[in-house]
């Protein structure tokens, strides 16, 4: 691709997922903040994309669209105000953060430029993606055996935590409780 | 765009998301200061295997931060709805329990 265009490319996604995510802790409601958030999450994948990794670029882009999109389900459901229409201004240690964020940048910032990186080694293989998917179900398997329990070990203690009323409320801790703690007593003469 | 520049932008997502995730009271909003390092995480992880070292195994550690990510997302989400259930809170500092 044209180096000038993916210069002019970069610098646009640059600007806009460090905007978009600077909005998020300035716009009004927290269903604008998680689009800002999304657009942020876009960009970068782009800006992915631009590198050459077609793959990890696109899932980055589909999978914070998604989770975004969850996100605003979910503070529609539990955050208690219309979150599309309430201002709000929600915050601590407002000096603080903000120093603690300008501290950040600086530091990294140097990092980024004083460091003498050294040159590139090796060049990207023609199908980047293919190249991956060797990796991961060849030499880099570990990787995906030792992922696979951590999602499913997510996922149950996502629905554990999150559950309103569990064999454990109603059976208590040895699932000996007799009869069963309900909210509403059943069966004859209740 | 050179890696400076790449890493540079990465910082300045890496600290707005600093910012957002000592500043903000509610939970939901701390979570996206979180989101919004590991999307800085993941540029500068992008930029260094296309300047530095762009053989596979790089993409496979970008594939671990982001599944690192999801995972800190639906724990984040679960948690976030029990402190709801327990106690009906929603912002941090209002689930101060194990304030010593």
């Amino acid at each position: 691709m044209n180096a000038v265009l993916v210069d002019v490319g970069f610098w646009l996604c640059a600007v806009v997922s460090v905007v978009a995510g600077a909005l998020v802790f300035y716009v009004d409601s927290m269903a604008r903040a998680t689009y800002a958030l999304a657009v942020s999450f876009v960009a970068v994948g782009a800006a992915l994309l631009l590198m050459g990794q077609a793959y990890m670029g696109v899932i980055v882009i589909l999978m914070m669209v998604m989770e975004m999109a969850v996100m605003a389900v979910y503070m529609v459901m539990f955050m208690g105000m219309n979150p599309a229409l309430m201002p709000m201004s929600m915050v601590h240690s407002h000096r603080s953060s903000i120093a603690a964020g300008v501290g950040t940048f600086l530091l990294l910032g140097a990092g980024a430029v004083l460091v003498p990186w050294p040159t590139r080694r090796g060049a990207p293989t023609a199908d980047v993606t293919a190249a991956l998917g060797e990796a991961i179900m060849e030499s880099h398997m570990i990787v995906m055996i030792a992922m696979g329990p951590v999602m499913v070990v997510t996922i149950v203690a996502g629905v554990v935590l999150s559950s309103h009323r569990t064999r454990y409320d109603r059976l208590g801790d040895d699932l000996d409780r007799r009869p069963a703690d309900e909210p509403q007593s059943g069966g004859v003469g209740r | 765009m050179t890696l400076e520049t790449v890493l540079l932008v990465a910082a300045a997502l890496i600290a707005v998301g600093v910012y957002g995730a000592l500043s903000q009271q509610v939970v939901v909003m701390v979570m996206m200061g979180l989101e919004l390092m590991i999307n800085g995480v993941i540029l500068a992880g992008g930029g260094l295997w296309w300047f530095l070292a762009p053989d596979p195994s790089g993409q496979v550690l970008l594939l671990v931060v982001i599944a690192a990510m999801t995972v800190e997302m639906a724990m984040g989400f679960a948690v976030a709805t029990l402190l709801h259930r327990q106690a009906g809170h929603d912002m941090t500092d209002m689930a101060a329990e194990l304030h010593g």
